[in-house]
């Protein structure tokens, strides 16, 4: 079996109106992965998405799911693929069991009861089944999104935004659900503005900006190569500037000279964190407590996106 | 052929109708008897036999058509705009269906919808006026083939409309005077000579003509130019909408 289940190759898409939505872009997913794509507004990501779905035609480049195209072989691509829009795009009128009958035969899947009772009870749906869409909360509208893109059994689900408006207790199950998905084996692709919802969830991490991709990395060894490191020193007493001591330092005084801060590299081995914590004791300034700070994902993705600018 | 997504569609689109009983079959069959009432009973009591039809029965036809080319260009035009307006389409539009797939589920389901509210019409003529029908297997050719032709038509106008109002636009600004004109109340042999010519031009004359010879074996025009207009309506119907497909054009970016 091919071990990447989504393959993009120099995909570009310009609309109609000339903007150029998507740039030689590449990217492979692995089978069983969470995979975020970052990205802000205007950057592509519901573009690229919408492409793989068939939603939006292609422009130059190629496509494969599963290793079928999504053009020329539609119908194996397409099969494999569920998706949860971003927008709240449901028949409101239709009840909940009736549209997931209808996603689950439009995919061409034979009628399956007992499936789609388990996809409701794990949604915790059961109980609404029979009731109309539109009496539905928003959360659970949400959910009855996610489960139609199950209810074909589908190998890769995507989610864009899924969280977008929700409550943060709703966020909180929609994780749970994510991560109790990839135990069954679904590869997950999602876009999400939270980048600690990113941080939580995904395997590996693609940032996407103008139509480009910027780079695609393990979370860990993302966080790892760009991630930077601050140690934080608590003072008793505040200073108003550095000591002689610490000039050979780039430390930065904090609000009210009560701290002292100091970026280092921890893959670096010549860090000079000791040297540091030297030169303090040196100064005779006394310390109240000593911290470490790992930068963010979020941070990570800021400057990379200012880098870009 | 993804005969699964063709049944979801198609039962889909029918259970929609059935949601609201009242407005998509008691209004077009309450509506249409009150023509039979009004023209059919009392007006049509005043006036003479047509090619020895009885008026009140030889307007059946054409009310039936009226009603199957209103019903079929508003069911078909509303099932595929709704989920476009609402934005549901997403999900028709990345399932593993082909075009043909869909028009056959959302126009076969429109169609149905018209097939039986003509059923429930001639039935419900039957109260008021005794008719007959010469051709039935005919008869039942040409109700069927009016059904899914302006069911097609109803799909393009629901594919291409962008707002309510433009969905109504050519149901109630062009079908239905085309169908008020085009021989629903009367022979066209009882206009004058220049408007006779003038009304060749519309093409519902073609398909009351046809129908209305499947009745009672009288026609304004021959079958086969009937025959022929409503095919070649059918077709090019089918090659926009194959067209509007291939292209995305309203439908993808």
């Amino acid at each position: 079996m091919d071990e990447n289940v989504i393959d993009v190759r120099k995909l570009s898409k310009v609309y109609s109106s000339g903007f150029q939505a998507l740039n030689q872009v590449d990217l492979q997913i692995k089978r069983g992965e969470i995979f975020a794509l970052l990205g802000p507004n205007g950057a592509g990501k519901t573009t690229l998405i919408s492409i793989i779905c068939g939603l939006v035609n292609v422009g130059q480049g190629q496509v494969l799911v599963g290793g079928f195209d999504v053009v020329k072989q539609f119908r194996q691509a397409r099969k494999q693929i569920g998706l949860v829009p971003q927008e709240l795009s449901i028949d409101i009128f239709e009840t909940v069991w009736r549209t997931l009958v209808f996603s689950r035969g439009v995919f061409g899947k034979p009628p399956n009861d007992d499936y789609l009772e388990t996809i409701l009870k794990s949604l915790s749906l059961w109980d609404k089944r029979h009731s109309k869409i539109q009496s539905l909360s928003g959360g659970m509208k949400r959910r009855v999104l996610i489960a139609k893109a199950l209810a074909h059994e589908p190998e890769v689900l995507f989610l864009d935004e899924p969280t977008a408006g929700v409550d943060v207790e709703l966020r909180r199950d929609m994780w749970l659900m994510v991560e109790k998905l990839r135990r069954t084996g679904v590869t997950i692709i999602l876009t999400t503005h939270y980048i600690d919802e990113a941080e939580e969830l995904a395997d590996r991490i693609g940032i996407i900006n103008r139509g480009e991709i910027l780079l695609v990395d393990h979370k860990w060894d993302l966080m790892k190569k760009l991630g930077r490191k601050q140690l934080i020193l608590q003072l008793q007493s505040p200073i108003g500037h550095l000591p002689d001591e610490l000039s050979e330092f780039v430390l930065h005084i904090g609000a009210e000279g009560k701290t002292l801060t100091y970026d280092y590299d921890d893959n670096q081995p010549s860090n000079h964190v000791t040297e540091v914590l030297a030169a303090v004791h040196r100064s005779g300034i006394a310390l109240s407590d000593v911290q470490t700070k790992q930068s963010t994902l979020e941070e990570i993705f800021v400057s990379l996106l200012e880098e870009t600018r | 052929m993804n005969w699964y997504a063709i049944k979801a569609i198609y039962l889909s689109e029918l259970h929609r109708s059935w949601r609201t009983p009242l407005q998509s079959i008691a209004s077009p069959v309450l509506s249409t008897s009150l023509y039979f009432i009004v023209f059919g009973s009392a007006i049509g009591s005043a006036i003479t036999d047509i090619s020895g039809v009885s008026y009140g029965a030889f307007i059946i036809p054409g009310l039936i058509m009226l009603m199957v080319l209103t019903e079929s260009t508003s069911n078909a035009s509303f099932g595929i705009y709704m989920p476009k307006w609402s934005g549901a389409i997403y999900e028709v539009l990345s399932a593993p269906v082909s075009a043909f797939e869909i028009v056959i589920g959302y126009v076969g389901a429109a169609a149905t919808k018209s097939l039986i509210l003509a059923g429930l019409i001639l039935l419900t003529a039957r109260l008021f006026v005794d008719y007959s029908i010469l051709h039935p297997f005919w008869m039942l050719l040409f109700l069927m083939l009016t059904c899914i032709t302006f069911s097609l038509l109803g799909f393009i106008l629901g594919l291409l409309a962008d707002g309510f109002e433009k969905l109504q636009v050519i149901p109630l600004m062009v079908v239905t005077p085309l169908a008020f004109l085009g021989g629903t109340f009367y022979s066209i042999s009882m206009l004058p000579d220049f408007w006779q010519k003038v009304t060749l031009f519309n093409p519902v004359v073609y398909l009351v003509s046809g129908f209305r010879w499947s009745f009672y074996g009288t026609a304004d025009v021959s079958v086969t130019a009937s025959l022929v207009m409503i095919s070649v309506f059918l077709l090019s119907f089918l090659l926009f909408i194959a067209w509007i497909f291939k292209t995305g054009y309203k439908v993808k970016v």
